[in-house]
């Protein structure tokens, strides 16, 4: 195989030839596989989304209508039921951020600067771990946890407190939220705390900067970017989410993904409809990844 | 390839000479060998898909759905024509005839329907201009339940679905035809509107409904999406009405749950479901057979038993009550027709009211007014 006739031999030299001579051409080549990839599998699915977001749909036979307008986009910014979808899935979704953020940020510092190298890594664990069961798994252990009859209000009970009234809200949304994506903020935030060598720290001392001020002047500003690289993830992903909303959300907690799942999957199969409200997320992600870009959080990636 | 499609053949034939008498239908030519649906889950239990696929020779490929929008997607996917058959509910049946989806279906060809109920054997929803497109299956009540410890003096009315008093206790189904439970209510409560059927609303008619739904949301729990989201809202405490199915009755029931149901004063909505053919379907012959076996009194008993829904053939009410002792009265099979005449069953809203005129709301729009109440 290997070796070949010698035609074979020949016919292969006269091919790999001009890729020699003309290094342009062995780039093109070597990128035209992952470029191609790209653009077919990813560039084309979301250009056909915003394609399809500018149709219609013949409210008869439920069949799409190729004529383009601004209608979708119209119903959805003119209802302030939908307005209030999506703002009520960002405000989740930056609520549920910030609260990842407090919470991972001294979890994180005690991982990356305090604990010993075997505490370290029991903690990694510790934090990976939920990650190996099945998300829906865990969302629906919240949903129990948090019924009229369920795990907390037991408990409160026990200790004499009045139940809480928490399942299917907004609150338990956010609670679910911020337990389910915790991780995804802890280790980039641990990434970056890890990163600060224990120079800067001894120098700020030796200028007579006290914990507090080193922490605030030093500390914090360097592992900024970890914290916005964290956020991308935590903000995200509740901002594409539906099943949380569907399982925990109560009667007013709608999210983004609900209205696209409904009305794509209903609707009469209303798919330009879906696909204009899908498009605002990808809009919304748009304008946080350029503010956070200006941070510098994707050198922390 | 050859001789592997005459085995087929051969196979298909024997299969049908065998099955023609046990299930009783006549000879519509060979059967394929198989049968793409689209079900509800449970419809196709075991217990009666075995039989007939032992009769017949058409092995039955299953797809479940999660709700009516889902089954219309499905039946459109891919042009049409992955799937013969799909147990369609009185929400999507219209929107799949008027969409060219389905195909009118020969009555004469399946014994059973004689046996129906005059009421179902051509109800508007799968009754067109006298084109049967489908042979109806089964039916329901939309029954309003309630925890009998909780909720006291018992109700009467759907009016406790809107009651301040049972605030974040109540749920309702998240399904936008769901609008026409409120409008039947109305049509009782505020008869100046002159609501006749709750399908068919015009605009004033319709905003009135609306404004009475956005009025209830703040009261809802939760809306709920599957049976099983319903039950475990009533199993956990978290609600203590709702407009329920007997099904989700019986299962809580079972469970020891203390809840009863009842249809209010006001009268109730109802769905009842299709067996409707593909337009393009691949296998009509095996469609035609399972006609003629599910549309059977004893085939019709032990789904109404098994599922916890009514009969549409008159004689499965003796089969039912062999099966389960008092099933039959338990769930409305041996009742008169008038009785049949006070269920509003469901149908999709189109624009033509049936007056001539074209300015009734139709599906479209209920679906938008719904999504901005609940969401």
């Amino acid at each position: 195989m290997a070796g070949g006739g010698p035609s074979l031999r020949r016919a292969r030299r006269r091919l790999s030839l001009p890729f020699w001579r003309h290094g342009w051409l062995r780039a093109v080549a070597e990128l035209v596989p992952p470029v191609a990839w790209m653009t077919l599998i990813y560039v084309a699915a979301v250009a056909a989304l915003f394609v399809y977001a500018f149709w219609g749909v013949d409210s008869f036979t439920g069949k799409v209508v190729h004529a383009w307008s601004l209608d979708n986009f119209r119903q959805i910014f003119e209802s302030g039921a939908f307005r209030g979808v999506i703002w009520r899935t960002v405000y989740i979704a930056a609520a549920v951020t910030a609260t990842c953020a407090v919470l991972a940020f001294p979890f994180a510092y005690f991982m990356a600067r305090l604990a010993s190298p075997r505490v370290r890594a029991m903690l990694f664990v510790l934090v990976l771990l939920p990650l190996w069961s099945s998300y829906l798994v865990r969302v629906y252990a919240w949903k129990v946890i948090l019924a009229q009859d369920g795990i907390l209000n037991w408990s409160l009970e026990q200790i004499g407190l009045p139940g809480a009234n928490l399942g299917y809200s907004n609150w338990a949304m956010w609670l679910v939220f911020t337990y389910i994506w915790l991780p995804f903020m802890i280790l980039p935030v641990f990434a970056a705390l890890e990163r600060i060598p224990h120079s800067y720290i001894e120098a700020s001392r030796d200028l007579g900067a006290s914990g507090f001020t080193t922490m605030r002047r030093v500390i914090l500003p360097l592992a900024l970017p970890g914290i916005v690289a964290g956020s991308i993830f935590t903000f995200s992903l509740t901002l594409g989410d539906y099943i949380t909303p569907t399982l925990v959300g109560g009667a007013g907690s709608t999210f983004i993904g609900n209205i696209v799942y409904s009305t794509g999957l209903g609707v009469s199969g209303n798919l330009p409809f879906a696909a204009a409200f899908a498009a605002i997320p990808v809009v919304i992600m748009g304008i946080y990844l350029t503010l956070a870009k200006r941070t510098g959080a994707f050198d922390a990636l | 390839m050859r001789r592997i499609k005459l085995r087929y053949v051969a196979l298909a034939l024997v299969a049908v000479t065998l099955a023609a008498p046990a299930a009783g239908i006549s000879k519509t030519g060979a059967n394929e060998g198989k049968l793409t649906m689209i079900a509800w889950e449970g419809y196709l239990d075991p217990s009666w898909v075995k039989p007939f696929e032992q009769q017949s020779g058409c092995k039955i490929q299953a797809k479940y759905a999660g709700s009516s929008d889902e089954m219309v997607t499905l039946m459109r996917s891919g042009g049409g024509g992955q799937y013969d058959m799909v147990s369609a509910s009185g929400d999507a049946s219209l929107r799949l005839v008027y969409g060219g989806d389905v195909a009118a279906v020969d009555v004469k060809k399946v014994p059973g329907w004689k046996q129906f109920f005059k009421t179902f054997q051509s109800p508007p929803n799968n009754t067109v201009k006298g084109k049967h497109y489908g042979i109806s299956l089964q039916w329901g009540p939309n029954t309003l339940l309630y925890n009998t410890k909780k909720v006291t003096p018992a109700p009467t009315s759907v009016s406790v679905l809107y009651s301040p008093k049972f605030k974040g206790k109540i749920t309702v189904p998240n399904n936008p035809i769901q609008i026409a439970d409120a409008a039947l209510y109305l049509s009782k409560t505020k008869p100046s509107l002159g609501i006749k059927d709750p399908y068919e609303l015009n605009k004033t008619q319709f905003a009135a409904t609306i404004a009475l739904l956005k009025q209830q949301r703040p009261l809802v729990k939760k809306y709920w999406g599957l049976a099983s989201d319903e039950i475990s809202l009533f199993k956990n405490g978290d609600v203590t009405v709702g407009a329920s199915w007997p099904y989700t009755t019986g299962a809580l029931q079972a469970a020891k749950v203390p809840v009863k149901e009842l249809i209010p004063k006001e009268g109730a909505t109802g769905w009842l479901d299709t067996w409707m053919l593909s337009a393009k379907a691949k296998h009509p012959n095996c469609a035609y057979a399972w006609y003629g076996y599910i549309s059977s009194p004893k085939v019709q008993a032990m789904q109404a038993t098994t599922y916890g829904e009514t009969p549409v053939n008159k004689l499965a009410c003796s089969y039912m009550n062999k099966l389960s002792k008092g099933s039959c009265a338990l769930y409305h099979a041996n009742a008169p027709e008038s009785y049949y005449a006070s269920i509003k069953f469901w149908k999709t809203p189109v624009a033509d009211c049936g007056n001539g005129k074209k300015d009734c709301m139709d599906y479209s729009k209920w679906v938008t007014a719904w999504n901005e109440v609940v969401s």
